[in-house]
Formats: structure tokens, C-alpha cells, sequence
């Protein structure tokens, strides 16, 4: 059957006749690689321009819709030996390098008036103690104001903007006392500037932007960083499926294309693409990452599958449905909806801080004033003095403590193969005390392993591995998993939904159900043992069967035992049956488990913990762990979980381990310390520096000096949030 | 200190046009790919092969 493949999704039309699509490609490792794929592209007929960019690993290409399409530059590309996956950019993304960039050019701002300022304030301070002239001294006063207003008003609107937006919503975030801060030091500048005072304090207020805007431009770029590498994973994970037109041809286009109504062609060994109900064709089908089940269920015309499930032995042809009132998909949306709107909004720590912090500043700045007038001040005198207090204790540590760690500690995640959605997600990982995870695809890995037989000769088993290579069953996958030799046997031949035969060494082997090996069921029924499949393999008089079963991930038991020995309690809550998910729990030492769970039961079980107080980690992959994973505190997926599951999450591993559960937990752990510390050391910070400025003693030198000390100080100690913790390998 | 009615604007000057390249750099999108032009470097297809 002619196949075509359609990408018309992922094209974008810049110009009449031209065309551009983004790919992300893999396998590209140095700059050999950029040139091949670069000159093997432009050299094609029709292509106007071919980049790639080597840090994100993505390739732009415009071409002529005369000359070239789409999948031909894709086969391309393959053609020249590299993988190359049509990518739709993401919004958020594109918001963050647009953000990006104005917080870039607002730091570059910043920076230029910082240096110049700096460059005026030092002339002064030296001058104040030598000969300079007070007509001098009030010029540079005066050239200072001229560059530190305007910058201050361009660089500074990131945070005016914030501050405005949660006075709006009538809340205080760390942006209002840094708005705050800095508006009130210019102001009092320009006002003593006017009366020929000695000191100004320009510098202070455009030096606090600098740091501040250092800050949240890192924050910005390590989300950016692992944004664009989920944006690559998931445009290299994105499925595909086959659609049939209506003159029965066979067209190839992504599944995200796929509308409500169209046919489409599931072989075995494929994902079903989307939801749907069956047409023609009769089949068994793994639903064990819908529904967590691990039995196989038997289906036929008129049956209704869904997305993410695995056709395992015949062909089916489908109509895409929308998801229907009464199905399991929109059961779990309508359970997704309610744990949304149910999750109170935690507080996040930097906030908390915001919160205490403010209103003690501001009482602190006006008991102050009254304070002076009290002590027989001038009025002057008092007022600048309370300003010089909120201007020493203007956050620039305490605005920094929290981002800083954060940056770090994620781009520790990033390291150790873990994703993260967004930063507070640190923060309640550190609190969480209860781990609960979900059986299929978590604890075990997310396909098949072939059972480790000792009965089997090796010869017998490389040949039948090998023969494996020829068939896409998803049995035969995990043994061919095991071949040394991973060149197929010639002229194997599979025949649909029995097995695949080739000859071998002048016989025939064969490969596929008993029955097509020609062996009876009953001498398999004596093996078969609770949750395996078995597949048989024939060659030469001798017949060996394989068993097939879920395995658990390497490490999980170790990472069990050393969650546990960080005090969490630890949960298995599965959809699966009873006896499937009892001996893994008995294998990891897990006391507590659930069997056989709908996901509104599994929600029930994990409000039932938070009601104890318990903060619960949810470790799940299944459609069916969705709302759980919504309703938890916090929550991690496996890159292999199902695309619902993943956005649900508040962050994704990475590999066939489970160590980057604990992982997160130890570095979010140590980052909270950190935090903490940080928090620590702003108030101490304060707590000296705000007694000078009360007694009136600040200079703006005193000024520039403590604030660069404290950022710098916080920002080091965020750094040893990079020293590896000791986790198990 | 008269000298300074000429060299303080040379001094903003200055920072102006470090400003001013580092806005074009940006636009330009020569932070676009950073570990890119750290490689590009490398081959040496435009000499001539002899």
C-alpha cells in the first residue's frame, strides 16, 4: 500500500511559494555534523536555507513549495544519517525568549548606567575627603541623575510592572518593597541633588536593578534551557499515525493532526494514536498505560480504545472519536478539573518572606522618622534618614536568596535527568513526606523484559532473538532485545498477529504463538504463571519459550530502601489487579498497597493522606494517574507517561531508572536548606545594617558597599547547591 | 577641572557605544546559539583544498 507522509502541520508559510519548518534533530554531536547537515541540505534543488542551531539542537530550513516538500527534506536528512523530527514551537516558549531578551537588554541598561554611575559616585567619595568643590560635586550629582533616571525607568519596569500587578490584585510580592526601594532612593537623590547635599544615592538604586535583573535573567535562562530540551523531547516522542484516506491511501501525519472522524490504520506493535472506536479488525491490546492494567484485553469492531494503549496482535482500523460522555478519558478530564480547582494555592517561600517582611520595613522606616522628630530632629533631617532605612534594607539579598537557589538547584535536576515545570516545584518537594507511587510503567519499567530463563540453551536463544529483530510484536521487541547479532535474519517473513519464520541454517525457524511453532497449548498451560506472556520459538526439532513479563526499573528497590531511610512514608496505589502489584510491593518492601484502583479512588486515597497533614509526592505515567498526579501536592512523571500525565506533572525523568525520584528529593531537600540559610543570612544582614541607618549613620558608600556584600554572599552560598549530594547510583 | 567639560561626555561617550554594540549583538541574534559558534569555528572549508 503507497504511503505518504503528511507534515503540513508543522509548515509554516513565510512567503507566497516559500515555506519554513523547525526540526529537532538528534545524533548531531560537533561541528562535522553541522556542516553535513547544512550542505547535504542546501545543495537539494529548491532548498533556500538550511541552519542549525548547535545549542538547541533545532534545524530551521525554508525551501521552495515548487521544487521540494516536507517529507523529502526529512528523508533528507535521514539520508545523511541523522534523525530529524518536524517541531512545532511551543507559545510558552516563544514568550520566554522574548522575555529573555527584554530582560537582557533592561540588564544591559542597567549595567552600562550602573559602571557610569559608580564611575561619578567614586570621583565624589574621594572628593568629599579631599578638595573637590561643592559646584563639582553637585555636577556630578546632577550627570548621575541624568543617567540613572531614565535607566532606572527602563530597567526597572520588570519590576514596577509585578509590584503593580500584585498591588492590584491587592497582594505584596518582593517586587513591591524592591519598586518601593528604588523609587523613594531616587527621589530623595534628586531631592538632596537640589539642595546641594553631599550625598546622593544614584548608584545605590541602579546597582540594586543590576543585581536584581542578574538574578531573574538567570531564572529566565535555566527555564528556557530545559523547556527547549522537553520541547525536543517531545517533538522525538511524537507519535505518528496512519490515516486512510478515502480512496485507501495510506497517509503518514502526526497525532496531533488527527480529527474526529478520520480512519486510521493501528498495526501491531503500534500506539493507538488517538481515542476512538473500532471498525474492523480483531486484536488484543496492552492497556497498561491508560489504566495501569497489565493483562491484555481482547477487542473487536465496535470496541472502544484509547490513545496511548499498544495494539499487540492484529490489525485495526478505527474512527477517531472526541472524547464521548461516560468514557474513561472524559471520567479522568472531569476528576482533572475538580483537583485543579481543589489544589489551594500553596504560598511560596519567597512570598511568605515578602509577606513578613514588608510591613516590618515600612514600621521600622516610619518609627524611625518619628523617632528623630521626637529626639528634636528637623523634619528634613527625620524623613532622610527613614529613607536611607528603607533604601539599606531594600531586598536586593533577600530578592536573590530564593531565585538563586532555585537556578542552581534546577540545573542540578537538569543534570541528573530530571525536568522540572516550573521553580516552586523545588520548594514542595522539599516538603513532601509521603511518596506515593503507581505500579505500571513506575515502579516497573514502562515495557516488557524478557524473563531471564536458565533453561535455555544460548545458542538457541541468540538465534531466536535475532529472528525476533524481523517481527514489531511487542513480545518479540523485548527479545530482541537481548541478540548480540543485531543484523536481521534475510528474508524473514511476518505473518500478522502469529509470529515471523526465516530460514536458518537451512531449516526453518519460527517464531510467534504455540500454535504456529506447532506446539500444543497444554505444555505451555503448566508454565504459564501469573503475569507473563510467553512466545515460542521453533528451529531444528527444538522448541524453547520465552517468558515476557514487567520487570521492575534496576534501582528500585534500592531507591525504596533509601527513600525510606529519609523518613518518607511510602505508598503503592495501581489500577492494576491484586495479584500483579503484591508481590511488587513485597519485592520493594513496601507495606502499604492498593490494587485495582479507579482513578477517583486513588484520589480519595490521596486527599484521605492530606487531610492527615501528609504532603504527598505522586509518582505516576498512567492517563489514570492524571488527577491523582494533579491532586497531590507535588508530582513526578516518566518521560514515557502519557501526555496528559506529563502536563500534569510538576516535573519529568528521564532513562529506565527510578533514582531521579530520589534525586529530586535530596537536591530539593538541600535546596531548602539553602533557602533558608540565604533567608538566614538577608536578615542578618539586616539586622547590622539597619541600626546604622536608624542611628543615621549610612552614607551611600556604607550603602553600596553592605548591598554588594549580602548579594554576593547569598548568591556564593546558592552555589554549593551544586556539589553532588551522595545518591545512589 | 575644566579639563572635565570634555572628558565626562568622552566617558558617557563611550559607555553609549558599548551599550548601543551590545543592543545591535542582541538583536542581530548573535546570542542565538552560543555553543554554535563555539564548533562553527572549526572547519576550515573555506580554505583552499590543495
Amino acid at each position: 500500500m503507497a504511503e505518504t507522509l503528511d507534515l503540513s502541520m508543522f509548515v509554516e508559510r513565510r512567503q507566497p511559494g516559500a515555506s519554513h519548518m523547525t526540526l529537532a534533530v538528534e545524533g548531531v554531536a560537533c561541528a562535522g555534523c553541522i556542516r553535513k547537515i547544512e550542505n547535504g541540505l542546501t545543495k537539494l534543488p529548491g532548498v533556500i536555507d538550511a541552519r542549525l542551531n548547535f545549542t538547541q539542537r533545532r534545524l530551521a530550513v525554508d525551501w521552495r513549495d515548487a521544487e521540494i516538500d516536507a517529507a523529502r527534506i526529512v528523508a533528507a536528512i535521514e539520508r545523511i544519517g541523522y534523525r530529524a523530527h518536524p517541531f512545532a514551537p511551543e507559545r510558552v516558549e516563544a514568550d520566554d525568549s522574548a522575555q529573555a531578551k527584554r530582560l537582557l537588554k533592561c540588564l544591559a541598561v542597567a549595567g552600562f548606567a550602573a559602571m557610569n554611575v559608580m564611575l561619578l559616585s567614586i570621583s565624589v567619595w574621594a572628593g568629599n575627603v579631599s578638595d573637590m568643590t561643592a559646584e563639582t560635586r553637585d555636577l556630578f550629582h546632577w550627570l548621575s541623575a541624568l543617567i540613572a533616571l531614565p535607566a532606572a525607568a527602563y530597567a526597572g519596569q520588570p519590576f514596577f510592572r509585578s509590584a503593580l500587578r500584585a498591588l492590584r490584585a491587592r497582594q505584596l510580592n518582593m517586587d513591591v518593597p524592591i519598586s518601593l526601594g528604588v523609587a523613594l532612593a531616587l527621589g530623595l537623590s534628586v531631592y538632596e541633588t537640589a539642595t546641594h547635599a553631599v550625598h546622593a544615592y544614584f548608584d545605590s538604586a541602579i546597582m540594586l536593578l543590576f543585581f536584581l535583573l542578574c538574578g531573574r535573567y538567570l531564572d529566565l535562562a535555566m527555564r528556557r534551557k530545559t523547556r527547549q530540551f522537553a520541547g525536543n523531547l517531545a517533538s522525538i516522542k511524537a507519535e505518528f499515525a496512519h490515516r486512510l484516506d478515502g480512496s485507501g491511501e495510506l497517509v503518514r501525519l502526526p497525532a496531533a493532526a488527527l480529527r474526529a472522524g478520520d480512519r486510521v490504520l493501528v498495526r501491531p506493535g503500534e500506539r493507538v494514536p488517538a481515542d476512538g472506536a473500532v471498525i474492523s479488525g480483531t486484536s488484543a491490546i496492552d492497556e497498561s498505560l491508560v489504566t495501569g492494567e497489565t493483562l491484555h484485553r481482547a477487542v473487536s469492531a465496535g470496541a472502544t480504545i484509547y490513545a496511548g494503549s499498544i495494539n499487540i496482535s492484529g490489525a485495526l482500523t478505527l474512527r477517531v472519536t472526541a472524547a464521548g460522555a461516560g468514557t474513561l478519558v472524559d471520567e479522568v478530564e472531569r476528576l482533572l478539573e475538580r483537583a485543579i480547582a481543589a489544589k489551594s494555592q500553596t504560598v511560596r517561600l519567597a512570598d511568605r518572606a515578602a509577606r513578613l517582611y514588608a510591613p516590618v520595613v515600612h514600621a521600622t522606616a516610619a518609627l524611625t522618622a518619628i523617632g528623630w522628630l521626637v529626639a528634636g530632629a528637623s523634619p528634613h533631617d527625620a524623613i532622610v534618614i527613614a529613607i536611607a532605612v528603607l533604601i539599606i534594607t531594600c531586598p536586593c539579598a533577600l530578592a536573590l536568596a530564593i531565585p538563586a537557589v532555585q537556578v542552581v538547584a534546577a540545573g542540578a535536576l537538569f543534570r541528573g535527568g530530571v525536568i522540572l515545570n516550573g521553580g516552586d516545584a523545588i520548594e514542595r518537594l522539599a516538603e513532601a513526606d509521603t511518596v506515593v507511587f503507581d505500579k505500571t510503567g513506575t515502579l516497573t519499567l514502562p515495557d516488557p523484559r524478557l524473563d531471564e530463563a536458565a533453561d535455555i540453551e544460548p545458542g538457541v536463544r541468540e538465534r531466536a532473538a535475532r529472528l525476533a529483530l524481523s517481527s514489531r510484536h511487542p513480545l518479540a521487541t523485548a527479545l530482541a532485545r537481548t541478540a548480540c547479532e543485531r543484523s536481521p535474519y534475510p528474508g524473514a517473513v511476518e505473518e500478522p498477529g502469529q509470529g515471523v519464520r526465516a530460514l536458518v541454517d537451512g531449516e526453518e525457524a519460527r517464531l510467534g504463538s504455540a500454535a504456529f511453532c506447532g506446539v500444543g497449548d497444554a505444555r505451555l498451560e503448566a508454565t504459564r504463571a501469573g503475569d507473563a506472556s510467553f512466545i515460542t520459538f521453533a528451529h531444528a526439532g527444538k522448541i524453547a519459550t520465552f517468558a515476557v513479563r514487567q520487570t521492575l526499573r534496576l534501582d528500585a528497590a534500592a531507591v525504596v530502601a533509601a527513600l525510606k531511610e529519609r523518613g518518607l512514608a511510602l505508598m503503592v496505589l495501581s489500577g492494576d489487579r491484586p495479584d500483579a502489584v503484591a508481590p511488587v510491593a513485597q519485592a520493594l518492601g513496601i507495606e502499604t498497597w492498593q490494587a485495582g484502583l479507579t482513578p477517583a479512588e486513588k484520589i480519595a486515597v490521596i486527599a484521605r493522606l492530606k487531610s492527615q497533614g501528609r504532603h504527598v509526592l505522586m509518582v505516576g505515567d498512567g492517563i489514570n494517574d492524571a488527577p491523582a498526579l494533579a491532586a497531590a501536592r507535588v508530582s513526578l512523571s516518566p518521560i514515557t507517561a502519557a501526555h496528559v500525565t506529563q502536563a500534569h506533572a510538576d516535573a519529568v525523568f528521564l532513562g529506565e531508572h527510578l533514582a531521579p525520584v530520589l534525586r529530586a528529593v535530596v537536591v530539593a531537600r538541600q535546596a531548602r536548606a539553602l533557602m533558608r540559610q540565604n533567608l538566614a543570612l538577608a536578615a542578618i544582614y539586616n539586622a547590622l545594617a539597619v541600626p546604622l541607618a536608624i542611628a543615621g549613620l549610612v552614607t551611600p558608600l556604607i550603602a553600596a558597599v553592605a548591598m554588594s556584600a549580602s548579594s554576593l554572599l547569598v548568591t556564593l552560598n546558592a552555589l554549593r547547591a551544586r556539589l553532588r549530594p551522595g545518591v545512589v547510583a | 577641572m575644566n579639563v572635565l567639560i570634555y572628558l565626562v561626555p568622552l566617558a558617557l561617550l563611550l559607555g553609549l557605544t558599548g551599550l548601543a554594540a551590545f543592543l545591535w549583538s542582541l538583536k542581530s541574534g548573535q546570542y542565538d546559539d552560543l555553543d554554535g559558534a563555539a564548533v562553527r569555528i572549526l572547519p576550515d572549508d573555506d580554505l583552499p583544498s590543495s
